[in-house]
């Protein structure tokens, strides 16, 4: 596989009146072609600076980018016309229709008009079309965007938050849209939130954080790495749970976490294990199921953002040790 | 060339755009309205009728001149009259000239001159408001962005749309310069006299027009750099506004209480005049250079079309460029 998106060690500074802030330092990713990628982060931890920077709009201070082989910022005039994109909540001219915006990007990038009709009726907005961009709703607006960025019928589609505004029914439309649009071959970088939706239709995955990577690889990887072998233990009922928590503790197992009527109990390697610690003391588990994690859970725990009870955490702050984690 | 027409179409499809032209033209239709109404066309029925006009006054103001003699002849040195009474002159016919009982009529040769400059000045503000509207609404909306996605080549996107104005201003501005030279010959036909326009004439009167199109295509470029610079049609309005206040009314105020020499050529509007109508003088009255024949005559400074050109094109170079430079070096977020 090539790799169509290929960035390395990319570094970005804000300056400003209050000093510098460093919104990337040293970012690595690396897309393959064909895949649908999702880039995820915290608040405030550098995507969209990234995609901003890799689309010509921003000057980075370091380090090295790449979209389909061509050397960038140098060579984007000639790979932009094979990238589509639309880079966080994107803001149209109100008083002009959805057709007349969509045709104006057309004729600018020579593109056959006869696309529009395409795109309109992919997104849902063939019979708004002739309405004022003024009149639509964040949704509506939202799908104007993917059909601009799906104008060109491009190699590469890049989305910074796609499902931002759009409505349950948009998100699984635009969940099976992206399937279609990679089995056709286009390669897809996905920026969200929400990461149920990443893990549904995502091949692989970038995290960032503070801006660095934190994670890459396939879905299935970055769950594999962090899977901290979480295990539900249920025991016969009248058997006081936080004695069995304190039993596993003083045993040696590394996280336990009593709940109203089971035990979690993370980092150990054999679950059997719980049972003959438990069974020595004549206690008899009834249930022993390990527990899948998913990608919000490594998420929080990669990035340092779950939530702490008691605390509001503020946007920047990261418990997670920096340094990379990525390969 | 893509890009070139897509821009445009943009322009032209402006709702903004089109009320601003449309208004224009309004105020060019009525301009020109009042010009036909007040103006007549001088015949000997309008002679006739000036004679008698000037006659009439003559005569009434020599009845005057009469009682107030007689009023002084009653109590000569009181009530303000002299001692000599005939110190009171009576007045003269010469007193009374026929031009100023003639209805006012439009002399297509000497008048039209101040016609090209109204059309100028109105076609200014026009393309520096189209001009900053133009870019500034691209920019505050987000399609600068969108568009710098498809083209990334940033000067070559700006220098398009510069030249897609500047074209377009051009094309609108010579019609109406037609259609304005067109209506004003009306008008001195059917409301005063073509009378004296020889070639040269109107090769002069063209030669103005061409002039006031390049003031109007600067307009439409200031306000267009200025947009671009702030990324605002506001911006551009406001500079509009200080440099107004600030350099025209407060540095001028400054400069001329001070008694410095010429503080007029601080005023923009000074040099858009020398440029249209080929030179202005500027008189320094605080200076005396005596001669037998006609005494003190003032230092004076003559402003012509080259130095103003010059001006132009200082302006030009400093805000397009500029604008050209932070288009390139400026971040886009
Ligand atoms: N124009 C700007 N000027 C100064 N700082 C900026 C600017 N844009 C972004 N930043 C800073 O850069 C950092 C990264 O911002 P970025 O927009 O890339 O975050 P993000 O990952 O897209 O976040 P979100 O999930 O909220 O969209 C933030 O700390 C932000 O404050
Ligand atoms: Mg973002």
């Amino acid at each position: 596989m090539t790799a169509v998106l290929e960035i390395e060690g990319l570094r970005k500074s804000y300056r400003s009146r209050k000093g510098v802030r460093r919104a990337l330092d040293g970012f690595d990713m690396v897309v393959e072609a064909g895949q649908v990628h999702g880039f995820l982060g915290p608040n405030g931890s550098g995507k969209t600076t990234t995609l901003r920077t890799l689309l010509g709009l921003i000057k980075p201070n370091g380090g090295r980018m790449a979209i389909l082989g061509r050397e960038l910022p140098a060579h984007l005039p000639d790979v932009a016309g094979q990238v589509g994109a639309i880079v966080e909540s994107p803001q149209f001219f109100l008083p002009f229709t959805a057709r007349d915006t969509l045709s104006l990007l057309a004729d600018a990038g020579g593109v056959d008009r006869r696309r529009i009709d395409e795109v309109l009726e992919l997104v849902g907005l063939r019979d708004r079309a002739k309405d004022r961009v003024k009149t639509y709703s964040l949704g509506m607006k939202q799908r104007l965007a993917v059909a601009s960025a799906l104008l060109k019928n491009p190699k590469l589609l890049i989305l910074d938050e796609p499902a931002n505004g759009l409505d349950p029914g948009g998100i699984r439309e635009m969940r099976s849209l992206m399937r279609t649009l990679s089995e056709s071959g286009m390669t897809v970088v996905l920026s969200s939130h929400i990461l149920g939706e990443i893990q549904l239709i995502c091949d692989s995955v970038t995290i960032i954080s503070a801006g660095r990577r934190v994670a890459a690889g396939s879905v299935a990887e970055v769950l594999a790495t962090h899977r901290s072998a979480a295990v539900r233990v249920r025991v016969e009922p009248g058997v006081d749970l936080l004695a069995v928590a304190e039993l596993l503790r003083s045993a040696g197992a590394p996280q336990v976490t009593p709940a109203e009527d089971h035990v979690m109990v993370g980092g150990v390697e054999r679950p059997a294990w719980i049972t003959w610690v438990l069974a020595q003391h004549e206690v008899w588990v009834s249930e022993l199921a390990p527990v899948a994690v998913d990608l919000e859970s490594v998420f929080l725990e990669l990035t340092g953002t779950a939530p702490v009870r008691g605390e509001s955490r503020q946007v920047d702050e990261t418990t997670a040790a920096s340094g990379g984690w990525g390969r | 060339m893509s890009l070139a027409t897509a821009e445009l179409r943009r322009l032209t499809k402006r709702r903004f755009v089109r009320w601003l032209v449309a208004g224009t033209m309004a105020v060019m239709v009525a301009i020109a309205a009042g010009f036909f109404l007040s103006n007549e066309k001088v015949g000997p029925r309008q002679i006739a009728e000036a004679k008698v006009a000037a006659e009439r006054e003559y005569q009434d103001t020599v009845r005057q001149a009469e009682q107030e003699r007689r009023n002084c002849e009653l109590a000569p040195g009181t009530n303000g009259y002299p001692a000599d009474c005939t110190q009171l002159t009576p007045p003269q016919p010469q007193d009374f000239p026929l031009d100023w009982y003639l209805p006012s009529s439009f002399v297509f040769k000497s008048d039209f001159g101040a016609v090209i400059t109204t059309f100028a000045a109105i076609f200014v503000l026009l393309g520096f408001v189209v001009g900053a509207s133009y870019v500034g609404a691209e920019w505050s909306s987000g399609s600068m962005m969108n568009l710098l996605l498809w083209r990334p080549r940033r000067l070559q996107v700006l220098a398009t749309k510069l030249g897609v104005l500047l074209g377009a201003m051009t094309a609108l501005s010579a019609v109406v310069a037609v259609l304005w030279t067109l209506t004003f010959v009306v008008i001195a036909r059917l409301r005063g006299t073509t009378d004296g326009m020889t070639a040269g004439g109107w090769r002069s009167t063209a030669l103005t027009e061409v002039r006031a199109i390049v003031l109007i295509l600067l307009g439409a470029a200031i306000g267009f750099g200025l947009a671009s610079l702030g990324r605002h049609t506001a911006v551009a309005l406001g500079v509009a506004a200080g440099v107004v206040v600030v350099l025209q009314f407060g540095l001028y105020l400054v400069l001329s209480n001070a008694d410095v020499p010429y503080s007029e050529i601080w005023l923009l509007p000074v040099w858009a005049f020398a440029w249209m109508s080929k030179e202005v003088k500027l008189e320094n009255y605080n200076s005396c250079n005596y001669s037998g024949v006609n005494g003190c005559v003032p230092d004076s400074l003559t402003l012509t079309w080259p130095m103003a050109g010059a001006l132009w094109a200082v302006i030009f170079i400093v805000i397009v460029g500029a604008a050209m430079w932070t288009m390139r070096n400026r971040d886009v977020a």
